[in-house]
This record gives C-alpha cells, structure tokens and sequence, in this order.
C-alpha cells in the first residue's frame, strides 16, 4: 500500500504529463483532467484491484473503471500508462495521426485499460451498470467504478441510469462525479442551475458520501468507505469537490481551460509548478 | 415458378421470440434485456424460464444500449428488445459510441418496423432504420422476412461477434421458410430462377416479391427473385451473378427509398455493372394510421407495384446489358 505522500507524487508527475500532452497536441482538456487528477492517481494506485500487465477486455476476476466524461483523456491516459498498461513514451502520441491515444478514450486502436469508447456525454453510467450486473452474473465480487462530470448531469441518459441502479440495486458500482462546478459556457449555475445532486440521487435510492477530490487523504479515506458500503443493497455516489485546473495557478477556479491547450510559455509556467517526479515521457 | 407453399401465417415478432428462448436454452451467455416491450417483442416466454438473465429496464432505451454495452464486458450476449423506432432513431449516438465504435457484442433487435405497424401511426413507423445502422461501420443489418427466417436468424446472431441489428415486425405473413434452413449471415437465398429482370427483396417484400413474380410468369416475364435477408454485409456476387444475368432489377423493402436495401444494390451496380434499377419503397414520406394491408396499398409496397417496376426495368434495359 502506497503512503499518501507517494500518492501525491506520482499525481504530480501525472498533472505535468497531462500538461506535456496537451502541449504537444496543441489541443486537449486540461482543466478537467487536473481537477481529476488526485482522484484517478488515488483510485489506479490505491484502491483499484487490477492487472495493468495482462489487460483484457472481458476484466474478469478484476475491478474495472469507467471514465465517462472522456474528455479528460490526457490524465487516463497518463494514469494508465503509470500503472503499467503501456508505455508512458507512447503520452508522446496524445492526439496526433495514427495514435492509439485518440482525443477521447477508445476501443478502436486496442489502448490496453480502455473498454468503451467515451466523449458524447452521459454513456459511461449506463456502461459501468451493465458491467457491474455481469460481474453479478459471473459470480464475482469485484467492483466497478465510474467518473462523471458535474456538467454531464444534464444529459438525460444519467437520469435513467440513475433510476436504474437505485431500483434494481446495482450495489457492486460506485460512481463518482467531479463536481467542479464549471462547464464549458461557464458555471453550471449559469448554464444550467439543477440543484442539488445529493436529495436527487438518494431518492433514487443511492447511498451518497461527499469527497474532498484535492485532498489525497480525503481521497484514499472517502474510496475505502464507499468500498465498504458496497454490497448492501445500494448503488454508491461519490460527490467529489474538485478545483478545475487544480495545481497549476493559472488554470485554476475558471471554465477557460476546459478544452484550450496552453502554449510553449504557459506549458513552461504550469510546469515549474508541479515537481517532476518519476521522470517525464 | 418455384412454389413456396406453407401452413400458416405467422409474425415475425414470434420467431424472435421463439429464437430467444432456445438461445435461453442452449447459450447461458445469452441475457435479454426489454424496455417495457416484452410482450410485443414476445420475449416474455424467456422472461419466465431464465429471470435471472432477463432485465427490464423501462421505458428508457438509451440506458438500454448503454447497459447492453457493458453487459458484454464479461462475456455475456445481451439482445436488447424494443420497436425499430426506439431500436435506432432514439438511441442513436447510444449505438455509435458505446456499441458500434467500441465493437461491442450487442444484438439489437427491433420490433415493429415500417408501417406495417398500422394504426399507432407515423410516430412509430420507422422507415429510416436500415439506413442508419447500415452506415454505422461494422455492424450487421438483417431483415428477415418469415417466422421461420426470423428464428433462423435469432439463433445465427449469437454466434457472430460483434454488434447486429435485427429487424423484423408485426403483422403475421406466410411462414414458408423451411423451418429446417440455416440461416447464414451475408449470404442471400435464391427464391426463383429467372432470366428478365431480377428482384431483390427484403422483409416483408420477399412474399411480395413472391407473389410479383407469378404475375410477371402469367404474363411471360421471367423473374429471378432473390431474398436479401442481410443488408449489411450485402452479398455482393449474388447480387452481381444476377443482375449480369437478367440485366435489370427491382429493389423491394418496406423502408425509405433513402439509404435502405434500393441505395446498397444501386451502390454495388454503380461500382461494377452499371444497369437499370426500379426501387419500391417509401419515397421521401412518413407513413399514417391504417390497417397494414390498407397503408401497404396506399404506399405502393404491393405485388402490383413490383410487377410495374419490373416491366419498367425491363424497358430500361440497353441491348448490351441483356445476357443473351
């Protein structure tokens, strides 16, 4: 078991990969992707029972994540790669022509860890709750897990998977949602107001905890409770906190780093503010 | 003519139903899953005999896809059961994304299409499936056209890997198929041998197709009449073989003329043998409330319609296409 202080490093490593990825694509989702950060290292390095070395598509015998707001590809992919799935030389590749990192996580090229294409919104939900019945099928005992955006919300799929879940009770799978408050014409206050997600899910039936998604403590601690609440009945949400644009000053508290890529000076600034850790790609 | 006799008349719809259930029993990977259809999809005899496999979702289709989608991550063979309307339209970037893109093992079977639906109206008549899911890389399209074919087909999908799309309906049409026959993906069944003009029909028009061509025999037109059961991979030589033969043909589907079965033939003859092509189909309309024969009539999808579209084919016909 790794320590926290070893999880927060290799999240720094992971936040300048994701910078040095959408640099070299000159495109991308940075915003997301570091508010996430803490959250994904935590998850791949902490909690999740897994095979980076033997990836396979059916994942049995294995805790599975999905990630449903593919946008934020570029810390996946950086995550992945740290784990073991392929090598972090290939984050070189993010987007450009004949890559295997496509600009929203797919099957289509075989990148080992990724098991549904995602990046039209509100899907992965859906995904994760079959999934998670297979694995009930099959007899097993393992977890599946999910990432939303707080922006995703509106999509109505999410409404119908939530109902799902909480009626036939899909209590093998924990969804967290990166509440960050921010989406790409602006706050969800101004775009779309929806209110609280916590009444909305529990009267759905789901057993809701609320998460610090920055603090790395909080993190390891809110995932090993939601763990526990498996298995009772219950689908498992995660409200996490984020800060968009978390670790990099400039990026932070603002939807304008959403899907812009920073330039050579920006990259150079946002970089001497995350300590390289496990070396670059 | 060759002579297709049979018994009864049947629905498609139950020869899915029929299908599933010895998937039931002979496949335990296979798991269906129903969006508040199971009795018009007939899926409730499977319901009954496997409920740990059988998974009512309601009336929420795009979850439907999304969850059948997942469900093959470990194996399992979901058939997701609702209207052609709800199986395509609805759910479409469901389909793209999470099933066709991801090449995941989803049988989408789909109830109801066309306007054979009758009275429910447009809303439900869906006449732009095939066109939809036939642009969608990798993903089979079939149309079966009987009982018989319908369960024939349900069997075949759970052995091929990858997504399908099944379409099939619900008015009851003679059940001629030999109940015997395999049904094999991509390979189109040679119905009657004919020299004049060829008919390639899908669905519910292969009997149509049927009833054309002893028409067409009365009036001295040879007819070779070709069920193209699978649109999606099309059989390629069997439809060249023939029309390099006869020289013209008729396209015969209860769906738009717009990127249905007409617009695959066309696209295969315009690439290797340019020749006349007739099609019968909806042209560029919604259907309406009526019964199935009455809307059948009215939308030009009957056996007279086909035998004016094969005389108008033979017309066509330059003297350096025909065969002889």
């Amino acid at each position: 078991m790794r320590t926290i202080d070893e999880l927060k490093k290799i999240a720094s490593q992971v936040r300048r990969d994701i910078i040095r990825q959408v640099n070299g694509a000159n495109s991308g989702h940075p915003g997301g992707s570091l508010g996430c950060a803490d959250f994904l290292v935590g998850l791949y390095f902490g909690i999740l029972n897994h095979r980076p070395d033997k990836f396979s598509m059916d994942g049995k015998s294995e805790d599975l994540f999905f990630l449903s707001n593919g946008h934020i590809s570029p810390l996946w992919y950086s995550v992945l790669a740290r784990s073991g799935y392929f090598d972090v030389k290939e984050l070189s590749t993010f987007r450009l022509i004949n890559t295997r990192l496509q600009g929203h996580p797919a099957t289509h090229e075989n990148l080992p860890g990724i098991r549904v294409a995602s990046g039209s919104l509100g899907q992965g939900m859906s995904v994760a709750i079959g999934a998670a019945i297979t694995k009930k099928l099959n007899g097993e005992n393992t977890l599946v897990y999910c990432l939303c955006g707080d922006g995703e919300m509106e999509e109505g799929q999410v409404w119908e998977a939530a109902m799902y879940a909480g009626a036939k009770k899909t209590d093998n799978l924990i969804v967290t949602v990166d509440v960050n408050n921010q989406q790409i014409d602006g706050s969800i206050e101004q775009v779309m107001p929806y209110g609280d997600l916590r009444p909305k899910f529990e009267s759905f039936g789901w057993d809701v905890l609320q998460m610090e998604g920055n603090d790395m403590q909080d993190v390891i601690k809110t995932l090993t409770e939601a763990k526990s609440r498996t298995g009772k009945n219950k689908p498992v949400m995660i409200l996490m906190k984020t800060i968009m644009g978390q670790g990099v000053d400039f990026m932070m508290h603002t939807h304008k780093w959403h899907g812009v890529a920073p330039n050579a000076e920006q990259t150079k600034t946002a970089l001497a503010q995350l300590e390289e850790t496990l070396g670059d790609f | 003519m060759k002579k297709y006799p049979y018994t009864e008349k049947k629905d498609t719809r139950s020869g899915f139903g029929a299908g599933l259930l010895e998937l039931g029993r002979s496949n335990p990977d296979v798991v269906a899953l129903c969006a508040d259809l199971t009795g018009s999809l007939k899926m409730d005899a499977f319901e009954k005999e496997f409920p740990n496999r059988f998974f009512q979702i309601g009336i929420a289709e795009a979850n439907m896809m999304g969850i059948a989608a997942g469900m093959t991550i470990g194996g399992k063979i979901p058939f997701t059961g609702t209207f052609a309307n709800f199986s395509t339209g609805r759910v479409y970037d469901q389909i793209r994304q999470s099933i066709a893109y991801s090449g995941k093992n989803v049988k989408i079977c789909a109830s109801h299409a066309g306007i054979t639906l009758g009275e429910d109206g447009a809303t439900h008549q869906i006449l732009e499936d095939i066109g939809m899911m036939r642009m969608l890389p990798g993903m089979v399209v079939i149309n079966t056209c009987d009982f018989n074919q319908t369960k024939a087909a349900t069997l075949a999908i759970a052995k091929h890997q990858g997504p399908v799309y099944l379409r099939f309906g619900r008015p009851v049409v003679p059940n001629f198929t030999p109940a015997d026959l395999p049904f094999e993906i991509g390979k189109s069944i040679l119905l009657n041998e004919g020299s004049d003009v060829t008919i390639f029909a899908t669905g519910h028009l292969v009997w149509k197709a049927l009833e054309a061509c002893e028409i067409l025999e009365a009036k001295g037109i040879s007819a070779e009449i070709i069920n193209i059961h699978t649109i999606k991979p099309l059989d390629e030589e069997a439809v060249l073989r023939s029309v390099r033969k006869t020289g013209c043909a008729v396209s015969a589907e209860e769906h738009q003329a717009n990127g249905g079965l007409g617009d695959a033939i066309a696209q295969v003859f315009t690439r290797n043998h340019p020749a006349p092509l007739e099609y019968v189909a909806v042209n560029d309309s919604f259907g309406e409330s009526g019964t199935p024969e009455q809307l059948m009539k009215k939308y030009g999808l009957e056996a007279e319609n086909l035998v004016l579209a094969a005389e108008k084919a033979i017309k066509r016909k330059k003297p350096e296409f025909t065969h002889s």
